[in-house]
């Protein structure tokens, strides 16, 4: 479970985060939508200690994230982040790549490893590409890929911070694909997107960020099919 | 008389040494560009064997020592019955070695411009030569300026080699200095200090430049 | 032209010419050794917090840039002995040598560590890596590829930087052993063009071997 309390974030004089609040069940999928600049990525970056945060608790499973004694290294294991900007590692084959972290990190063999590697990236349909450098991939291939590197980790939960908002149109199903299969297995996610169909059909709840607060959070039926608060039906307008 | 201190006097004839340097830099930066400048445009404009044989010769003088240039020079010169003072031999081997580094900057240069940029030029109806001093030359001078002015300080830096064929620069007229004053650190900061202050300020003014254009 | 060429003489020292080659390029690839590793030091003092060790880094690379390579070999062998410091020829040339190459490299790293977006090392992260692996696994071998030309470049210039060797008095390396054969017989171009001739070889041979490990390395 991810608990969220309180949160404050500033970078210098800009505060992003203005007391953020939510939990994250097991099993759950949670979709964060609302403006540029509202505070969602920063959000997510906080929950596995990517960013440090100013007041406020995190709790992933009990564990304050922020707390000085925290092993972060260890506690990113089981919290898969997947970024806008696909951050593929240039100088690695599409295997290598995934391989890596369960190698380096969990101290797997080069053959368990590789065990791993395949199966992920056959489950994100990419099991043609083993020994491909991603530069000879396109956006949503790589993203694909990224998303089959954080799954390798076998993690609990899963970050998604607007995964498909650098592809080409008609690059974004293939990606909202496998996130639906993600969810359909049970996976706990946390999905930052602009998708708000996707949101709809996906997700547990809604919440919905504006200048660095939540304003509504709930079933996606009530959030984005009869949402309560000006803010909201305002930036539901704007993505329609 | 055995004077162990550093005088005025040998702070002039080492600043007299930094003019020596100065007057060689001048010459080898002059021959060197006039060279590179017709080597290059021949090397950029007119492609084929010519131009590969040319960049291939001038790539032996970037692929030599210079000391050994200079050396090979001051010997073959008696050969050929050429009866050349040492300054002179200086000045000719700088100019030549730094023909063929300015003869690679031009070309790069030039061929920089973009070609639908050209065409554009010519079909307005410019002619070869308008279209090369109008348009080529102006937006090569862009790119090719903070590498030449690298150049022209590397050249002043490199003129140092010529001290063994016996020409008294900065760094040869230090060391006579240092053998009469056994002073070597003192004397060879002063000249340290000397080639910093011609080289630093033309660095930055480069710097300068190649971030300004860069940028636009 | 009344002058007769001596051939002879030259192609019997041949032997002893390659011998200094070999000493040639030994000075070459520990000056380039020393160059990269001081480079590093430099670049990331440059860019430290710490004042004092981002302003020695800074003096040194603009005073090893903006000063002759000789001047720097001078102040090795004569300007040194101020400190009681007396080095060889050959460890004075090798001193300057290097001293020139780091402040160059500095920069070339410094380049290159910023043309490295931060998301790589973020990702990384991510994926539980700490800091040291991150940097180790991600970020280093991609420095690598950047400044792998650079690297050799330096190096070829290293080799004809070695000639210097000459104005202290080295005579084991390439230059010197053909200055000593100079000496006795007075064949100045002779045995000089030779010499030109084996550094052009040493130059081009390098480049050619660095290109062929570049495609064994980079196959991204
Ligand atoms: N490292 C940083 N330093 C300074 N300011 C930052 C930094 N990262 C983010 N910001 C600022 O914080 C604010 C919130 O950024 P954040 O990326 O969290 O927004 P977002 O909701 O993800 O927006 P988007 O939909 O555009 O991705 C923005 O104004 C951004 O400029
Ligand atoms: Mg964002």
């Amino acid at each position: 479970m991810i608990e969220i309390a309180d949160v404050h974030k500033s970078f210098g004089h800009l505060e992003v985060l203005k007391g953020v609040s939510m939990t994250v069940e097991r099993g759950e999928v949670v979709s964060v939508i609302g403006g540029s600049g509202s505070g969602k990525s920063t959000l997510l970056m906080c929950i596995n200690g990517l960013e440090p945060i100013d007041a406020g608790r995190i709790l992933v499973d009990g564990v304050d994230v922020h707390a000085s004694g925290t092993n972060l290294n260890h506690l990113r294991r089981k919290i898969g982040i997947v970024f806008q900007q696909w951050n593929a590692f240039p100088h690695l084959t599409v295997l290598e790549n995934v391989m890596l972290a369960p190698r380096k990190v969990l101290g797997r063999s080069r053959a368990e490893a590789e065990a791993i590697a395949t199966d992920r990236l056959d489950h994100v349909g990419l099991k043609d590409k083993l020994s491909v450098y991603p530069s000879r991939l396109s956006g949503g291939q790589q993203q694909r890929m990224a998303i089959a590197r954080a799954l390798a980790m076998s993690p609990d939960y899963m970050l998604f911070d607007e995964v498909t908002s650098a592809l080409d149109p008609q690059l974004v199903g293939e990606v909202l694909d496998t996130l639906r299969m993600l969810s359909s297995e049970g996976m706990t996610m946390v999905v930052v997107t602009h998708e708000i169909h996707f949101a709809r059909d996906v997700s547990d709840r809604v919440a919905f960020f504006h200048q660095g607060r939540i304003h509504e959070i709930g079933p996606p039926d009530q959030v984005i099919g009869n949402p309560g608060r000006p803010e909201t039906i305002q930036f539901l307008k704007s993505v329609r | 008389m055995f004077d162990a201190t550093v005088s005025l006097q040998d702070v002039l004839f080492m600043l007299h040494g930094a003019g020596i340097t100065l007057l060689l830099t001048f010459w080898a930066v002059l021959g060197g560009t006039v060279l590179g400048l017709g080597f290059g445009l021949l090397r950029a404009t007119a492609p084929g064997w010519p131009s590969l044989a040319l960049g291939a010769v001038l790539d032996v003088f970037r692929s030599v020592p210079l000391l050994i240039q200079i050396i090979l020079v001051n010997a073959f010169a008696p050969i050929l019955g050429l009866d050349l003072s040492a300054f002179t031999i200086g000045c000719i081997v700088l100019a030549t070695y730094g023909a063929a580094y300015c003869t690679e900057i031009v070309r790069a240069s030039v061929l920089a411009v973009p070609l639908p940029t050209r065409r554009a030029a010519r079909s307005l109806g410019m002619t070869w030569w308008d279209d090369l001093t109008a348009i080529v030359l102006p937006m090569a001078l862009r790119v090719g300026l903070p590498g030449w002015i690298g150049l022209a300080l590397g050249l002043m830096k490199d003129s140092a080699l010529v001290l063994w064929i016996g020409i008294i620069e900065l760094l040869r007229s230090s060391q006579i200095v240092i053998t009469r004053t056994q002073q070597p650190l003192l004397v060879l900061g002063i000249a340290g200090a000397i080639y910093f202050v011609i080289s630093f300020p033309i660095a930055r003014a480069g710097a300068w430049f190649e971030r300004r254009w860069h940028d636009q | 032209m009344h002058y007769n060429f001596h051939w002879r003489p030259v192609l019997q020292a041949l032997p002893q010419m390659l011998a200094g080659c070999v000493v040639t390029v030994e000075i070459a690839a520990l000056a380039t050794a020393i160059g990269i590793a001081a480079g590093v030091a430099l670049a990331l003092g440059r860019t430290s917090a710490n004042r004092t060790a981002a302003g020695l880094a800074l003096a040194w690379i603009e005073f090893g840039r903006n000063t002759p390579g000789l001047f720097q070999i001078y102040l090795a062998y004569f300007g040194l002995g101020s400190f009681g410091l007396h080095l060889s020829s050959f460890a004075a040339l090798t001193a300057g040598i290097a001293f020139n190459n780091a402040s160059y490299l500095a920069e070339t790293f410094r380049g290159g560590l910023r043309a490295i977006p931060a998301t790589q090392a973020r990702a990384a992260r991510s994926l539980g890596m700490s800091g040291p692996q991150a940097f180790r696994l991600i970020v280093l071998p991609q420095l690598f590829r950047i400044v792998y030309y650079p690297i050799t470049n330096q190096m070829t210039l290293s080799v004809l930087m070695t000639a210097l060797g000459l104005t202290v008095g080295l005579d084991t390396d390439l230059a010197g052993v053909t200055q000593q054969l100079n000496v006795l017989t007075y064949r100045t171009f002779e045995y000089f063009s030779v010499a030109a001739l084996l550094y052009y070889l040493i130059a081009k041979a390098m480049m050619l071997v660095s290109r062929l490990l570049a495609r064994r390395l980079f196959r991204y």
